[in-house]
């Protein structure tokens, strides 16, 4: 059947050299045996949400993955356009409990990026801006520390004058901006400042755990990682925060910053390494959904595959520990006894349901509380279009994503909406305050929300 | 490449962002739910009307540029693989449902809508829509049409042509047509609408439909029963229906399935069986019950080894999981799983299942078959490596042997998935020649210069399998 429009495709193995060096990357990163696993089927096309949102098959994740074994057989020259499309991907990764293969689309898209940012031309304003963001600040908690301090200030005393001179505003302009209005109060005082590496169980200690605490989080929000150990206390376990922990990596690995995410990687095995600990635990489902996955990222790291495993094993969310493990205390609304009852509802966090897997946890706490009802809203599973930092570098998109997303957020009549991942805390934030109307509801962390309700018979200090 | 006028032309009908011909939408749009198929259109476009697909076949007709219709892109016979080039025309943009008319039980939609999103909202209405192929969850009404796919409850309430009464078409010169309406009777002239019913994008493109509706059934019970003996499981077949009674759904899993179900969604299943029949009846809850439990005897009399009542929803969802697993597991076997639809009368299962699992031991290949029992339509299914080409060859002659196989039990090449590229070499041997002459006519007289989805249904040449690419 030849004709002129059949490509001549290769029959087995990626292509030969090709003359772009991208396409070259690439056909080195890009692992072969997924492209060829994904059978076209369609199954995560109504999972996605850039597919969804634009009804086109190149923003879905069958297109994206044809697209990159396009490249891969050299059937295509990765383009600009290319380029975007991968971006496009807020990595929500709900493509993945949709298909039936088991394709692991996570880890081609991070192949991809790795690929792209290696001969991204991004002129020197960005590519210092990224340098001083992935490599300069996140991996250096005294530093991001820092700017907790900086963005502290900022907000107390309106200096603009420090974030703009620190170059943030100019990578994330319009973004910020609308940021701005309902960034917390960043702290300079983390989670081991306020309570020191040690926290002892309340009552017969159940088992020894580790917190995780996240650069985003014990920044933004430092008081959650403070609720989430004394919470874990409260129903039993004894908690220990190693204080060189590391950032995750999750940022650097979604943006394509492989190497960067593998020394994170390693310096965090070695700082939950001696702690004698049963759970690593997470209260960011990003962070939690990153270290869950060490395995696969230092893969090929002979000497520390063993350990990678051994950790990723370990590694909890603080809902499902809680859950499965916990001795809860009793919980309830104060003060609403009999009255009018108060709706809370739910947005999942994509990387804690897609691949921690653990869904259900959070919303058995919930329902757990007193005077209280749990209203389901519609596509709660669905990505609010944070993911990482995709509202920042795709605005359009995302908050295409938030406008229906909240929709149906206000449909349930809540007056909280909790979620169980700072990205998206941040991002159900701004929705609340653009799309929330007069009386905007709530958005917390689902640790804060119970530890606030938490019945207690003695108080810790 | 398509000439800059026409390009321009169809811009200007669609409006600038619903025509692309950047690599990126060429290769997106090269493919579709069947292995190892790949080729590129010049051009992608998203119509947003009838008027629309109107205008976009005159202009194509003009410069004579053949046209694939395309829905989800999820069928298995290479039905959207543009073989020829020419444009890819996507269906998802016209996905309204303009009307529900619950006097006369029917429902008129646009045919880009989402099978599972038009099911959802016509069961919101308490009312019914049978036809459920295991894709509805991508699969558009359109696609659904043009294949005319059938689902689990094929056997009590038939499949996609037992419910389109009416349709709107565009002909390959742009004309539109209407045909039948929401008529339960209507024979005026041939039945057109019957005709492109299945057509497979090969006579025009279906812009509307009218569907019939039915009351939903009040109740529904599920078992399952398992068989040493693969004879058992096939006579407790038919001996079902020669006992009147037609189950809403009566699934078949082989021996080679259950094992990769059970290591998949470890459920404990028997591995020494030979089959599992999965059995549902819907109806008032009092013929549910009668039917059931004569069902029960006659498993019993066909010494199932193993039969399982469910009494509960939950109970149901667990017997369930087997045969939805099916094709999951499949899929995770090897990294190219081919899924086919031979289909035999029903009296003639075992035999056919068995004759499967001689020619995969013939050719040294896998295959597990599992399907529906109750209507013959039987789905064995490859797992194989699209980059071993020496296997997949084999496993080419093992499906020519089971289409051969099928045909001699009376059977056909193809019972819901379409003849597409994949099976178009092999439709001779279902029809015969003097077969082929009265369809290619049909062809000529809609689409005098085939434009319309060419190089599906008909072949070059007979019988030699071609594979066109590899992708
Ligand atoms: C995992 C899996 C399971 C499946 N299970 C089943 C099953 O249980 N039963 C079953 O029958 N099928 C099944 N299929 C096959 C497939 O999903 C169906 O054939 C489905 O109807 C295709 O719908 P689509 O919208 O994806 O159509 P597409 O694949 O886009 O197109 C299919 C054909 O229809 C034509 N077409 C599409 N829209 C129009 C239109 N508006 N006008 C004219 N022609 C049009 C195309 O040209 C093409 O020839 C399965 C497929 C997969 C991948
Ligand atoms: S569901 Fe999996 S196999 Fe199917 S198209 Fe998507 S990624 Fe590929
Ligand atoms: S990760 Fe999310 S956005 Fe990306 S392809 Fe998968 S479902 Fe779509």
């Amino acid at each position: 059947m030849a004709n002129a429009n059949t490509a001549e495709l290769p029959q087995k193995q990626p292509a030969a050299a090709s003359g772009n060096p991208l396409a070259r990357t690439l056909q080195a990163k890009l692992d072969y045996d997924q492209l060829t696993n994904c059978m076209r089927c369609g199954f995560c096309l109504p999972a996605c949400p850039t597919f969804r949102e634009t009804g086109i098959e190149p923003e879905s994740p069958r297109g994206r993955i044809a697209l990159m074994k396009a490249v891969a057989d050299g059937l295509m020259e990765p383009d600009q356009a290319f380029n975007d499309q991968m971006n496009h991907c807020l990595g929500c990764r709900a493509c993945e409990p949709a298909c039936p293969a088991d394709v692991k689309y996570g880890q081609l898209i991070e192949q991809a990026r790795d690929a792209i940012e290696d001969h991204a031309d991004r002129g020197i304003p960005v590519t210092g801006m990224r340098k001083l963001f992935f490599k300069g600040i996140f991996p250096h908690r005294s530093r991001l520390r820092l700017l907790g301090g900086t963005l502290a200030a900022y907000r107390k005393s309106g200096l603009r004058r420090i974030v703009r001179g620190s170059g943030l505003m100019r990578l994330f302009p319009k973004h910020l901006r609308e940021m701005e209005s309902i960034l917390p109060d960043a702290t300079a005082k983390g989670v081991v400042e306020t309570l020191g590496t040690v926290y002892p169980a309340k009552g017969e200690p159940i088992a020894r755990v580790a917190l995780f605490r996240g650069c985003l989080m014990d920044v933004m929000f430092a008081g959650t990682n403070v609720n989430t150990v004394k919470l874990l206390s409260e129903a039993g376990f004894e908690v220990v925060i190693p204080d060189n922990q590391a950032c995750c990596g999750a940022l650097h690995a979604h943006a394509g910053e492989m190497a960067a995410a593998r020394e994170l990687a390693r310096v965090n095995l070695q700082a939950f390494a001696d702690a004698g600990i049963e759970y690593i635990v997470s209260n960011a489902g990003g962070c939690g959904a990153m270290l869950a996955e060490y395995d696969h990222l230092l893969h090929e790291d002979q000497p520390l595959r063993g350990d990678a495993e051994r950790f990723a094993a370990r590694v909890i969310d603080v809902s499902k520990l809680l859950v499965d493990r916990g001795r809860l205390p009793a919980f309830a609304e104060p003060g609403n006894k009999g009255q009018e009852q108060v709706t809370i509802t739910y947005q999942d966090s994509c990387h804690l349901r897609n691949v921690m897997k653990s869904p259900d946890a959070p919303r058995q706490l919930m329902k757990r509380v007193a005077n209280v009802g749990f209203a389901e809203m519609k596509e709660a599973d669905r990505c609010c279009g944070s993911a990482g930092i995709y509202n920042v570098t795709q605005p359009e998109m995302a908050g295409q994503i938030l406008e229906s997303k909240m929709e149906h957020a206000v449909a349930t009549g809540a007056r909280y909406l909790l979620t169980s991942n700072p990205g998206c805390l941040l991002q159900m934030k701004l929705g609340a305050a653009k799309h929330g109307g007069d009386s905007p509801m709530e958005v917390q962390h689902v640790v804060d929300f119970l530890y606030e309700r938490a019945v207690r018979t003695e108080k810790h200090s | 490449m398509l000439d800059t006028q026409l390009i321009g032309r169809l811009r200007a009908i669609v409006g600038d962002g619903h025509f692309r011909d950047d690599r990126e939408a060429l290769v997106a749009h090269s493919y579709d739910g069947t292995p190892m198929l790949q080729s590129l259109p010049d051009g992608v476009i998203y119509p947003g009307s009838t008027e629309q697909v109107s205008e976009i076949m005159k202009a194509l007709a003009e410069y004579r540029v053949p046209v694939v219709s395309r829905g989800s892109g999820s069928n298995l016979c290479g039905g959207t693989v543009p073989a020829h080039g020419g444009v890819v025309m996507v269906m998802h943009r016209m996905n309204r449902i303009l009307e529900v008319d619950q006097e006369n039980l029917t429902a008129t939609v646009q045919t880009g809508i989402v099978t599972a999103a038009f099911t959802a909202h016509i069961e919101s209405l308490g009312l019914f829509y049978p036809p459920d192929p295991s894709s509805m969850k991508i699969s558009t009404i359109g696609g659904n049409i043009a294949e005319c796919s059938g689902g689990l409850r094929g056997l009590k309430y038939g499949t996609t042509k037992d419910y389109v009464i009416g349709l709107e078409a565009v002909l390959a010169s742009g004309e539109i047509i209407r045909t039948g309406g929401k008529l339960m009777k209507d024979v005026a002239g041939y039945d057109l609408t019957k005709l492109l019913v299945g057509s497979e994008g090969t006579l025009a493109i279906i812009t509307e439909a009218t569907l019939k509706l039915i009351p939903p059934p009040a109740s529904k019970k599920t078992m399952l029963a398992m068989f040493r003996d693969l004879y058992g499981a096939a006579r407790t077949v038919s001996r079902i229906i020669e006992a009147r009674i037609i189950p809403a759904t009566l699934e078949f899993m082989d021996n080679p399935t259950i094992r990769v179900v059970d290591d998949f969604a470890k459920l404990g299943l028997p591995r020494d069986m030979e089959a599992i029949l999965l059995i549902e009846q819907d109806g008032d809850p009092e013929t549910v019950e009668r039917d059931i439990e004569r069902i029960r005897e006659i498993c019993g009399l066909e010494l199932a080894d193993r039969i399982e009542v469910a009494e509960t929803r939950e109970q149901a969802e667990k017997l369930l999981t087997a045969r939805r697993s099916a094709f999951t597991a499949l899929a995770r076997l090897r990294p190219t799983t081919i899924l086919e639809d031979a289909t035999v009368p029903r009296s003639k299962i075992a035999d056919m299942v068995l004759r499967i699992n001689e020619i995969a031991h013939k050719y040294n290949v896998s295959i597990a078959t599992f399907g529906h029992a109750g209507d013959g339509n039987l789905h064995p299914t490859a797992t194989t490596d699209a980059r071993d080409s020496e296997e997949i060859h084999r496993v080419e002659q093992a499906f020519e042997d089971i289409f051969a196989a099928a045909i001699e039990l009376g059977g056909t090449i193809t019972g819901e998935h379409g003849v597409g590229l994949v099976k178009a070499p092999f439709l001779e041997w279902k029809i015969g020649k003097a077969g082929m002459e009265v369809m290619r006519g049909i062809k000529l007289a809609f689409d005098p210069h085939n434009l319309l989805n060419p190089g599906k249904i008909f072949a070059n040449e007979t019988r030699k399998r071609v594979v066109i690419d590899r992708g």
